[in-house]
């Protein structure tokens, strides 16, 4: 074999390599997907919102309080988290690009980014929950919310910096006030970039369960009261999921079916807003 | 035609001895020029030269970077508007601006007249329509506008985006409105309109305009200032420095021996 | 003229303006340093939390490995172990693959493939790891017991002294199974920053090796990766923090048990934020949720000090390619 062919040879392997790597990610993906659908849609009645979670040795039973308390601490956190996220991304991409306190807070916040979650319920419960001396829907929301800031930040701080300068020229070339044009201007033409920051981040606390394991807990009733304990969806799956019943488990399936399904929307419906306006 | 003589013009801007710095860098050196009252005044030169950099001083556009500064003496209607206690906001109601490229705001066109006049008056529902409708006349845009001043104003064509920001700029009723190479980013038929719209708004208006076409310098404005490498080389009556300009190198700039 | 009132009216406007804009900047900052106290927070209140348990065990903690809670005694070895190496065995196993799928996505790839296989891709990322977990617990193990796990027995648990990692009943769960799991979890992340990184290459600077005769292999080898090297440790740093933080999918399925008693990987174990899972809703005595806090605490530290390496590395990357192009 000549240096050529030896070459040639050894092209080959390395692309039939990168071949298999990707036939091998996506077999994982495959296979995670089918499970998850075959069992989800062989679990999916309509008592699983209209009936509570059932006790141990109980037949049936739905999800009820677990999709009710999982929507209720997760509209929460949005609430709590999104406009504080965009303010910092504000002081980020139009305060602090230079500045030493900006430099500082973009680092930290891409660490917060990957940081462990279960270590922010530990720390909402060291503030919190050991304070007031009771795990609580409130608790859970807090810690939440705390996941959506570095998501939402380092979008908000993106979006705002793709927006050109001859915009922002613009708009102080009438005579208006800086937070004027932050506000009406720069945010606003990067409104679809941040919304799409806000759905990702939507879609990550959505099935978040490790936060939760000490803070919300969870509650196997009917309870919309953020000062107790609150039932949530990634909470009974892990629950029942571990457990020996079999109405449990399938329950633990209808469960999962419904988070994939929804964060799987959330990351499409995001990635459509985002073309849209980057095509804009 | 009104007449030309300096004599009889009263000047609205006067730079006295105007330095400009980037950092270290001097780009702007010892400018000495008057701008009058309702006339038309070019800024020509090659690229670097200064001419854009002279544009962002009069409203003080300098003022939104670090490291970016301005002395001597820049007399808008006798104030001078480099002190530092000259609010940028009020002085920039006074002195409107147009970009190179069109910059719509993300809102309807209604709007996008609206938000600058909103931040300087306080005017009735009825008041405002008026004013909307006024600029836009003025712009020469209301025509091809008035039935959709709810869409976005990002759903016009480019030579409509620019005249959308003529209109947002005359809406405030400045004094002063600065061009910068306005029609560089569009076609020749959408160029002509604003051409022919520059000398409509110079009744009212006091404008100065950057341009990299010396052609277009020739056609809309009353004085020339030719200028290189931060200095202001020649000034005078756009007619005497296109026929017989004193300077030698204006005179290759504008036969085209450079630039 | 301008009168008086006029200039009043005027000088107050412009306060106000002025008032306003320092109302919104302040406001923007504030919330920009409440970030960065989250972080101060963590770490402070962490440290208050697992005081007792630093002051009954000092650096022992880091030293024993029994996990005795009726006795209250309590030694962080068996989490920390089985933290660092399950992160280990998943970034082993995802590091080449993430490698190959990144190649194919920036060099191999048929352009209208590569949008579809690079959403695929991410949105692997986002699914949430507890649908990880609960699939490798009910799904995956099983398959992995009687199949993989057998095979590796007789083959790797053959060859002498590495056999001992593939030695004992093979009963799914364990070490191994979690770092499998984990390395599915973070080959999205690993591949997408390289992915990105690959991207950074000077389209000139490739053009140079193929214009040499360079095969699609050595242009990557030779030009692609050499250039790009900071990149792909930071993006590999970056994989490997999610997977030492990471809980759901470990808890499922690494088997929950403190005892460290064998060196095999198909052995049962604990991950410290298995543990934490697991145990500190039911932690009994102050001391055992402290030692908890303690274990969380040196977690958060070990993913804090990988991720700004990570974080250094990607951005001095990006600088340079921001010099050179």
């Amino acid at each position: 074999m000549n240096l050529v062919q030896r070459r040639k040879l050894i092209n080959v392997i390395a692309l039939g390599y990168s071949l298999a790597a990707i036939a091998f990610g996506l077999v994982w993906l495959i296979w995670i997907l089918v499970m998850v659908f075959e069992k989800g849609v062989g679990a999916m009645t309509l008592n699983l919102f209209t009936e509570m979670t059932p006790p141990p040795g109980d037949v049936g039973g739905g999800l009820k309080n677990a999709i009710a308390g999982s929507a209720l601490m997760v509209s929460l956190a949005m609430l709590i988290g999104t406009p504080v996220a965009v303010l910092a991304g504000i002081y980020l991409a139009e305060y602090g690009r230079r500045t030493t306190l900006g430099k500082v807070t973009r680092f930290l916040n891409d660490i917060l980014l990957s940081a462990p979650s279960i270590v922010i319920g530990l720390f909402v419960y060291a503030i919190y929950v050991a304070r007031v001396g009771e795990f609580s829907g409130m608790a859970g929301a807090v810690a939440l919310a705390l996941l959506v800031l570095p998501v939402v930040i380092r979008t908000t701080e993106d979006m705002l910096v793709l927006v050109p300068n001859t915009l922002r020229e613009a708009a102080y070339a009438l005579g208006a006030p800086q937070w004027k044009v932050i506000v009406m201007i720069t945010l606003r033409a990067a409104k679809t970039g941040i919304v799409t920051g806000a759905l990702l981040a939507l879609a990550r606390i959505s099935g978040e369960t490790a936060p939760l394991l000490f803070t919300a807990l969870n509650n196997q009733f009917w309870s919309l009261d953020l000062g107790k304990p609150m039932s949530n969806l990634p909470m009974v799956i892990f629950q029942f999921a571990m457990s020996p019943y079999e109405n449990w488990q399938e329950l633990a399936w209808a469960g999962v079916f419904l988070i994939t399904l929804g964060v799987l929307l959330l990351n499409i419906v995001a990635r459509v807003l985002f073309r849209k306006s980057a095509t804009q | 035609m009104p007449s030309l003589n300096p004599a009889e013009l009263s000047p609205q801007i006067t730079m006295r001895a105007l330095n400009f710095y980037y950092g270290q860098t001097h780009a702007l050196k010892n400018i000495n020029l008057d701008v009058y009252r309702n006339t038309v005044t070019a800024f020509i030169g090659p690229s670097g030269c200064g001419k854009s950099t002279l544009l962002r001083t009069i409203n003080r556009m300098y003022d939104l970077y670090p490291g970016q500064r301005a002395d001597g003496d820049l007399l808008i209607d006798g104030v001078n508007v480099l002190a530092d206690d000259v609010d940028t906001i009020e002085l920039r109601a006074k002195v409107g601006m147009v970009f190179q490229k069109p910059t719509p705001f993300p809102m309807t066109i209604y709007e996008n007249i609206a938000f600058g006049v909103r931040m300087h008056e306080k005017l009735s529902r009825i008041e405002m329509d008026d004013r909307v409708e006024w600029a836009l006349t003025k712009a020469a845009l209301w025509d091809e506008v008035k039935d959709k001043l709810n869409r976005q104003g990002t759903s016009l064509s480019g030579g409509q985006q620019q005249r959308l920001c003529i209109a947002r700029g005359v809406a405030v009723k400045p004094r002063v409105l600065l061009l910068d190479e306005p029609t560089s980013a569009l076609d020749p038929i959408s160029t002509m309109r604003i051409e022919e719209l520059v000398n409509e708004l110079k009744k009212e208006f006091t404008i100065v305009i950057v341009t990299h076409n010396m052609q277009q310098a020739a056609r809309v404005s009353d004085f020339t200032a030719y200028m290189y490498l931060g200095e202001l080389v020649e000034f005078g009556k756009t007619d005497d420095i296109f026929i017989k300009p004193q300077d030698k190198r204006t005179e290759d700039y504008i036969t085209g021996r450079m630039g | 003229m301008v009168t008086n009132s006029e200039k009043n009216a005027r000088a107050a406007k412009t306060a106000k303006n002025r008032f306003a804009d320092m109302l919104f900047r302040n406001l923007t900052r504030a919330m920009a340093t409440l970030t960065l106290l989250l972080l101060v927070g963590i770490i402070v209140s962490l440290t208050i939390g697992a005081w007792p348990s630093i002051k009954a065990f000092g650096w022992g903690f880091f030293a024993s490995s029994e996990w005795n809670p009726p006795a209250d005694r309590f030694g962080g070895l068996g989490p920390m172990y089985g933290t660092l190496i399950t992160a280990f065995i998943a970034v082993a196993i995802a590091l080449p693959i993430s490698f190959g799928i990144a190649l194919f996505l920036t060099e191999l790839s048929p352009a209208w493939l590569r949008r579809p296989l690079g959403i695929a891709i991410e949105l692997l990322a986002g699914i949430p790891s507890i649908v990880y977990g609960m699939w490798g617990l009910l799904v995956f193990s099983p398959v992995f017991a009687s199949t993989v796990q057998p095979w590796l027995a007789k083959t790797l648990g053959q060859v002498p002294l590495i056999g001992k990692l593939f030695a004992g009943p093979p009963i799914g769960i364990g070490i191994l199974a979690a770092g499998i799991i984990l390395a599915i979890m973070i080959i999205p992340f690993i591949t997408s920053v390289m992915r990105d990184v690959f991207e950074l290459t000077p389209a000139m600077l490739k053009e140079s090796c193929y214009g040499l005769g360079g095969t699609t292999w050595e242009v990557v080898w030779n030009v692609v990766l050499p250039y790009t090297r900071v990149g792909v440790i930071g993006g590999t740093m970056l994989g490997l923090g999610r997977a030492l933080g990471e809980t759901m999918a470990v808890t499922f399925i690494i088997g929950n048990t403190s005892v460290l008693d064998s060196f095999s990987l198909f052995m049962p174990g604990n991950s410290i934020a298995s543990a934490l899972a697991n145990e500190f809703a039911e932690a009994t005595s102050p001391l055992y949720t402290s030692a908890l806090i303690e274990l969380g605490l040196v977690l958060f530290f070990i993913t804090f000090v990988v991720l700004s390496f990570s974080k250094l590395l990607l951005f001095s990357l990006e600088k340079k390619a921001g010099t050179t192009s």
